[in-house]
């Protein structure tokens, strides 16, 4: 199985990157644009076969390590 | 004599600088490289000093918080025991718990480092005793992550402890922003004020010929 995390700095937390990739699209005449957030993706190869485990491993891996929930928000996919 | 156990992980480079200002200091200095699971006995103070540990891969400090000496380092501050973190340090601590909030990348991304002057907010620590409050201070910062935030309950929390320790500021003393901090925010220390973090490198301002002595009573204070 698959898991693909993906990161993102919260709601209201500013994100500078975002921010200077917004500017950028400006700069470079793309219209419509109304905001940026930029996140990482991190894909993990499970052994796990029980979707149910999964769930609750990666999101333990996720409170523990790949986010921090101080200033990130993260979603979980599996496949 | 004072004992102090300066950390070091695989990408630290601010270890021996560290070393080397608190031998200057008159300090027993040892270096401890993170694999190691006990600090030296007698150990009066933890430095978690400044770099890149991991390569500041996933986020700036959130590798090294899992190293085998972190552990002794949270006990050891549970029990009272003095902890600073500079830089890389100081990200460290926020990571691995002993100090709020977190610091993001910089607005304007840049990685700054210059001598910046810091105006001294609180000086009801062991760290800041030898500052006088509102004190202005000259000392290097140099990174790319040191855009403090914490929300605004952790914020109220920090001003209402006395937690704040300097801000970024102009040459008068006025609030400068920098890297875009919370109200420019530079260091902070816990509630029992113990644990102190900040990205500003007071060991790399001990001499005038190179530019600034100002390290020296903030360091000072830790020893006292």
């Amino acid at each position: 199985m698959t898991a693909i995390v993906n990161i993102f700095l919260k709601e209201g937390v500013l994100d500078p990157q975002g921010k200077a990739i917004h500017h950028a699209l400006d700069a470079m005449n793309f219209e419509g644009v109304e905001d940026v957030r930029m996140g990482k993706q991190i894909v993990l190869k499970l052994t796990a076969t029980n979707k149910e485990d999964a769930q609750k491993e990666v999101e333990q891996m996720a409170e523990d390590i790949l986010a921090n929930t101080v200033i990130e928000d993260y979603t979980i996919e599996l496949i | 004599m004072k004992h102090i156990a300066v950390l070091q992980f695989p990408g630290t480079n601010c270890d021996l600088d560290t070393k080397y200002a608190f031998e200057k200091l008159g300090c027993n200095t040892t270096v401890v490289w993170h694999k190691e699971n006990k600090l030296p006995e007698n150990t009066d103070l933890v430095v978690v000093p400044g770099g890149f540990s991991y390569g500041d891969y996933l986020r700036s400090g959130a590798i090294a918080q899992f190293s085998p000496i972190m552990k002794e380092v949270v006990a050891f501050a549970n029990g009272g025991g003095k902890v600073l973190g500079i830089c890389n340090g100081f990200q460290i601590l926020t990571e691995v718990g002993l100090l709020p909030g977190a610091l993001k990348r910089n607005i304007g991304l840049h990685f700054i480092s210059k001598f910046q002057t810091l105006k001294v907010v609180n000086n009801s620590n062991n760290f800041l005793q030898k500052c006088k409050k509102s004190e202005v201070l000259n000392i290097p910062i140099a990174h790319a992550d040191g855009n403090y935030y914490i929300d605004e309950a952790g914020y109220q929390e920090l001003e209402a402890n006395e937690q704040i320790l300097v801000r970024y500021c102009d040459n008068k003393g006025e609030p400068l922003v920098v890297n875009g901090s919370v109200t420019s925010i530079a260091g902070v220390c816990n509630r029992n004020k113990n644990v102190f973090g900040l990205m500003p490198h007071p060991e790399r301002a001990l001499e005038t010929i190179l530019g600034s002595e100002d390290g020296i009573k903030m360091l000072e204070g830790l020893i006292a």
